[in-house]
């Protein structure tokens, strides 16, 4: 079995005195499809975020493609541009066209020609099925339109894994689907992925295991059947109980 | 414009009220000043007669007419649409202000003399000053914000001594401290570099200022978003930060270069040949002093007021980028 892609041993974070995440014990292989849910403020967009390092662990290590994150660690691009991420508020670089924002990286960081990138951009834009929109600016577009740039924008470095941080909170009811829809092909498509999400039936759908935290520890991991069908915890129980009666 | 109501207010030129309080505000403002020995005194001859002998009648009924005929002008005005507007009262302004330099009796034949060479050495040295200045100016801006954002100690320190001293002292001293100060560590410093020097180390401090603002004003996603894709700093600032903050750093600086291009009639202290300097040494062998101020005026004011053009368009020009 080939090295785990993201690895994190006895994480613990603080926000000052604040405890944001307890004892991380966390593995995820390739083509693993994993979903993290639990109630606001439990840690697992902070979670995430550790995991490209937008935000430092105290103890404990956090290893990506075998690499150690730590403060001393010197070129962390090497270990970011392997790593996409996709935001809950998009952050598409506004005053780029959707060209532009998805050309960028590529020709920047990995010095791709500019023909190359353009290539690469077209392809995933097609694939997120917004070819038409290329010389827009972000401001242009819907929420749901935006957030499936965001998602082809980090396609475009080619990511061993990707991390969303609940990518459809900020989007109005009937533009989830689109962008969910998106995510499910992409994880048919085997990549790897990391998503903090409430939306249950994608759970359902895509993930190979579905992790429950509150107050910044994991209380529950399990495929999702058990999970949905008979969750263990009596917090699980609850929370699944609270969002599932919507 | 401000964000405009729905509902349409009467105009408060065209309020009974208002013309009432105005109309007898103006009479006794203008009845303080004696009218009749005006050439508003000659157009009311014929129903005051000899304006001169004409007492407190003559006086009182000058400012009545003269302030009516002021209250039918705004009233007019009132009912122009809003560029009609702007233009005619920038024409009866203007006017005034023309006829307030015309009653200087100016020697025009003087001024024609002097004021191809004012513009060709005055008003090119004016120029090519502001604009180097301003140019240095934003580059020790960028770093002074980006110093003063960091987290490193000295850097922080170095910049905000500097904005500090240098906003701290006038202008005025610091074309003196550096024009004379320098010679003293054994560097002698010509006039017009000197002039530069003063001028960028000046604005660049308050412009240090804009710039922070403009680079804190971007959203912190825009780094989470740069940092994810894998952009070192200098990237991040180059490509993503300062463009987006551009918009809000361009109208001041558009001001500081205005503010500068007059700022630098300082300079003329240490004999630079720019504007100001012509315009004091070239009106003193005749005693012809008012000629070549109110000159140096007006190119000051035409230089402005084509800077705020330019200023206005490449802020649209930001704007429509942004959207």
């Amino acid at each position: 079995m080939s090295k785990p892609i993201i690895e994190m041993r006895g994480v613990n974070k603080w926000y000052g005195e604040y405890h944001a995440l307890r004892d991380i014990n966390f593995v995820v292989n390739k083509g693993d499809k994993i979903v993290i849910c639990g109630p606001s403020g439990s840690g697992k967009s902070t979670l995430v975020r550790t995991l490209n390092w937008l935000e430092a662990h105290q103890e404990g290590t956090i290893k990506v493609n075998g690499i150690e994150l730590h403060e001393k660690m010197g070129d962390i691009d090497k270990v970011r541009m392997d790593v996409g991420m996709v935001f809950q508020n998009f952050n598409l670089f506004p005053h780029m066209t959707v060209l532009e924002n998805l050309m960028a990286a590529p020709m920047w960081v990995r010095g791709m020609s500019e023909k190359e990138a353009r290539e690469t951009a077209m392809q995933y834009l097609e694939r997120v099925r917004i070819p038409e929109q290329v010389d827009k600016f972000p401001g242009q577009l819907s929420g749901g339109q935006q957030q499936r740039v965001a998602i082809a924008r980090s396609l475009c470095m080619n990511p061993k894994v990707m991390l969303f941080d609940e990518p459809t909170s900020a989007l109005d009811p009937e533009m989830v689907s689109e962008v969910l829809d998106t995510m499910i092909e992409l994880a048919k498509d085997g990549m790897t992925m990391v998503c903090v999400t409430h939306e249950m039936g994608f759970a359902r759908a895509v993930a190979d295991r579905v992790i429950f935290m509150d107050a910044g520890a994991i209380i529950e991991e399990n495929d999702p059947k058990s999970f949905f069908d008979s969750p263990q915890n009596e917090r699980t129980k609850d929370f699944l109980s609270q969002i599932l009666l919507h | 414009m401000l964000f405009a109501d729905t509902v349409k207010n009467k105009v408060l030129v065209h309020k009974p009220k208002f013309l009432i309080i105005m109309l007898i505000s103006l009479i006794i403002i203008f009845s303080l000043f004696n009218l009749t020995d005006t050439i508003f005194g000659e157009f009311m001859r014929p129903v005051i007669g000899d304006p001169a002998e004409s007492g407190w009648y003559g006086r009182l009924s000058t400012a009545f007419v003269v302030a009516l005929i002021f209250l039918l002008n705004i009233v007019l005005i009132g009912f122009m649409p809003f560029r009609a507007q702007i233009i005619v009262v920038w024409l009866q302004l203007l006017t005034l202000f023309l006829s307030f330099f015309y009653s200087f009796d100016l020697n025009f034949e003087f001024i024609r003399s002097k004021i191809w060479f004012m513009i060709t050495q005055g008003v090119f040295t004016t120029l090519y000053i502001s604009a180097i200045s301003i140019t240095l100016a934003s580059m020790l801006a960028i770093l002074g914000a980006v110093a003063k954002l960091s987290s490193n100690g000295f850097a922080y320190a170095i910049a905000s001594f500097y904005t500090s001293f240098f906003r701290g002292l006038p202008l005025l001293m610091q074309v003196y401290l550096i024009y004379l100060g320098l010679p003293q560590l054994g560097y002698v410093i010509e006039a017009v570099p000197a002039g530069i020097l003063a001028l960028t180390l000046c604005y660049g401090a308050y412009m240090t200022e804009i710039f922070r603002a403009g680079i804190q004003s971007i959203p912190k996603g825009q780094w989470e978003a740069s940092r994810a894709l894998g952009f070192k700093f200098g990237l991040t600032m180059r490509r993503i930060i300062l463009p987006q903050s551009m918009p809000l750093i361009i109208p001041p600086t558009g001001n500081q270069f205005i503010a500068m291009l007059k700022d630098s009639s300082l300079v003329s202290v240490i004999g630079v040949w720019e504007l100001m300097f012509l315009a004091r040494t070239l009106g003193t062998k005749d005693f012809r002093h008012m000629e070549m101020l109110i000159t140096a005026a007006l190119i000051y004011w035409t230089l402005t007021v084509c800077l705020e053009f330019v200023q206005s368009r490449i802020e649209r020009h930001y704007q429509t980028l942004s959207h």
